[in-house]
């Protein structure tokens, strides 16, 4: 296999935590907890977790916008961590994200035609004179009008502002997309067009995309690659097809059953009891014991590590393996009680 | 322009349009227009404290001046005021309000506590002091109302500032690799200046008034100028049988400061895009 396009090493970043003079002092939480991820040229990656799990602090710590409190990120084997958010957008021009609020992620003054070379503006790119036939070319890529340059973000529908976003991230020339919920707010017909346009833009510009959701059957549908997280921390990780028909994580088995599907004579489980616990608490052990249904006395002490259970199928459980009955379980068996 | 044609159909701001408009002709034009021109410092004893007539529409003052041809020549006076005041005001509290709102930190609590205790004071006792710790003229007067007016730009400012930095767009911004200068200038300060625009609109009618008051009391415009707020204070020993000498420069007062508010409040419809409809 190549040298992985992206790599990272031991990622962990702290949020908040603030002890300045007059201020009340609050503890930092932990929202990226020592991630291990490798990113290969070409591939979709997805990246799947309920609110709050650190899915956007990762993209953003990819990105740069988050500088990393500890661990490294390798571009193209080049270190390219531990840098001011300024200088870090600089190393990583390759890297570039588009926002899960599109609307809310344009400038509500500037025009389209503006905000899209605005970012050649910065970059530099191309002639100044040329620079307009570019955006128009790259909004006829993104499947929108030329004449949509003079319209302000307030007078687009959702789908295009998020055709938008993307064409303004495309024309710096990334080589990594990550995409924060590209689909959330779009009704279904907007969303399948909007997946068939991220699918062809892909093939014509070589591009590699993390794909941030919730929405498990979007995940399934396009990723070659999926990790699961929770709390921070990577749990599972394994190509799309190994991971949705063996999951091996109770979590992932229990985020895969809570997924709607249309399978008569079933109804909805109601999988996982709880709310996740809090980011702030320190962790002994396994993070996902306290809602786990399979959890063990050494759950509670020993943190799980990431480790391989099949040829790229990496879990964090203690109690994955082919011989134990976690491992087997298939989704329905989860929560027999809640299984009409 | 589609703004235009929406704005030309918000009745109030077209009145308010008008009313400055007016008042800018007046200014720009006073001595043509003005029947007596001279009579900024001619005195003219014989015909004085005359009532509103054909001659003299809005009657004469205790020195035999046409009170008409004050109140015309006054307008230069006051719009010139309010405009350096409320421009001198702008230029110290919009860039403060931005370094303030966008860096934190000790600058920011430095520059906002600052701004609070000049707001803590009423604004026309902190000019009044001012004014007179100056020599007292029209340039102090000017310099005493801008030295106590920016904490108004600046507490607008910084709160926009704060609420945009924390923007996705501005977010989006330095993920395409766009540097702080950029981001200040071109995207969060046209964000402010909507709420920029009204507190000026305001400002400087509320200057128009302040400076009338500074005059009153002696603070501001020397006579024989024709400042309507002096005109007023030099009418006070008139009143109420000279009526007109103290009614129609308080009426320009009004009817100027009334001119901007409504101004203002149209120009904010339409220049924020927000607001703007397409259709």
């Amino acid at each position: 296999m190549t040298a992985p396009l992206l790599e990272l090493r031991g990622l962990s970043v702290s949020l908040g935590g603030s002890s300045g003079f007059l201020r009340r002092k609050t503890a930092s939480i932990r929202a990226v907890n020592d991630i291990d991820l490798q990113l290969h040229e070409g591939e979709i990656f997805g990246v799947v977790g309920e609110s709050g799990c650190g899915k956007t602090t990762l993209a953003r710590t990819i990105l740069g916008l988050q500088r990393e409190t500890a661990g490294e990120i390798l571009l193209r084997g080049g270190n390219v961590g531990g840098r001011s958010p300024e200088r870090a957008r600089l190393a990583r021009r390759d890297i570039q994200y588009v926002h899960q609020d599109a609307a809310a992620a344009l400038d509500p003054w500037w025009s389209v035609g503006a905000t899209l070379e605005e970012g050649l503006q910065i970059h530099a790119i191309g002639a100044r004179a040329g620079r307009s036939g570019q955006v128009d070319a790259m909004l006829l890529a993104v499947g929108l009008d030329a004449s949509v340059r003079g319209r302000y973000p307030h007078e687009l529908s959702g789908g295009q502002l998020r055709r938008v976003a993307l064409a303004r991230i495309l024309l710096l020339q990334p080589s990594i997309v990550i995409l924060d919920e590209p689909t959330a707010g779009l009704d279904m017909s907007v969303q399948a067009t909007v997946l068939n346009l991220l699918l062809e833009l892909r093939r014509r510009l070589a591009l590699t995309y993390v794909f941030i959701s919730h929405d498990i059957s979007v995940v399934e549908r396009l990723a070659d690659r999926v990790a699961v997280m929770y709390l921070g921390r990577v749990v599972e990780t394994a190509p799309t097809a190994d991971l949705f028909a063996h999951p091996k994580h109770p979590y992932t088995q229990a985020l895969l059953a809570s997924a709607p599907r249309l399978v008569v004579g079933r109804r909805a489980a109601l999988p996982i009891q709880g709310d996740p616990p809090s980011h702030a608490r320190v962790h002994v052990g396994c993070a996902f014991q306290e809602r786990c249904v399979h959890a063990e006395a050494r759950c509670s002490v020993e943190a799980p590590l990431l480790r391989a259970t099949a040829p790229g199928h990496l879990v964090a459980c203690h109690l994955a393996n082919s011989s134990n009955p976690v491992a087997s379980s298939r989704v329905g068996q989860l929560m027999p009680s809640h299984i009409a | 322009m589609l703004f235009l044609r929406r704005f030309s159909r918000d009745v109030p701001a077209m009145v308010g349009l008008a009313i400055v408009v007016l008042v800018l002709l007046v200014a720009v034009l006073g001595p043509l227009l003005a029947p007596y021109p001279a009579d900024v410092s001619a005195s003219h004893l014989a015909r004085r404290l005359k009532p509103p007539s054909a001659a003299y529409p809005f009657g004469t003052d205790n020195l035999g001046r046409d009170v008409l041809s004050r109140v015309i020549l006054g307008a230069r006076g006051a719009l010139t005021v309010s405009l350096v005041v409320v421009s001198l005001a702008m230029t110290i509290g919009i860039p403060l309000g931005l370094v303030a709102g966008y860096r934190g930190g000790w600058m920011s609590e430095g520059i906002m506590r600052i701004t609070d205790a000049v707001l803590a004071l009423p604004q026309l006792v902190l000019a009044l002091a001012l004014a007179q710790l100056m020599s007292p003229s029209l340039e102090s007067a000017m310099l005493a109302l801008a030295l106590t007016y920016w904490p108004f730009f600046t507490r607008i400012v910084y709160a926009e500032t704060r609420r945009l930095k924390s923007s996705l767009f501005v977010d989006a911004l330095a993920g395409i690799g766009a540097g702080t200068a950029r981001i200040v200038f071109l995207h969060v300060l046209p964000n402010t200046i909507s709420p920029i625009i009204v507190r000026a609109t305001i400002g400087l009618g509320f200057t128009i008034l302040t400076a009338a008051v500074l005059g009153f009391l002696g603070m501001g415009a020397a006579p024989p100028a024709p400042d309507w707020g002096l005109s007023i204070a030099q009418s006070r020993s008139y009143l109420p049988a000279a009526w007109w000498y103290a009614t129609f420069p308080g009426l320009a007062i009004l009817l100027t400061v009334m001119g901007f508010n409504l101004l203002g409040d149209g120009l904010r419809d339409i220049v924020d895009p927000r607001l703007r409809r397409s259709r």
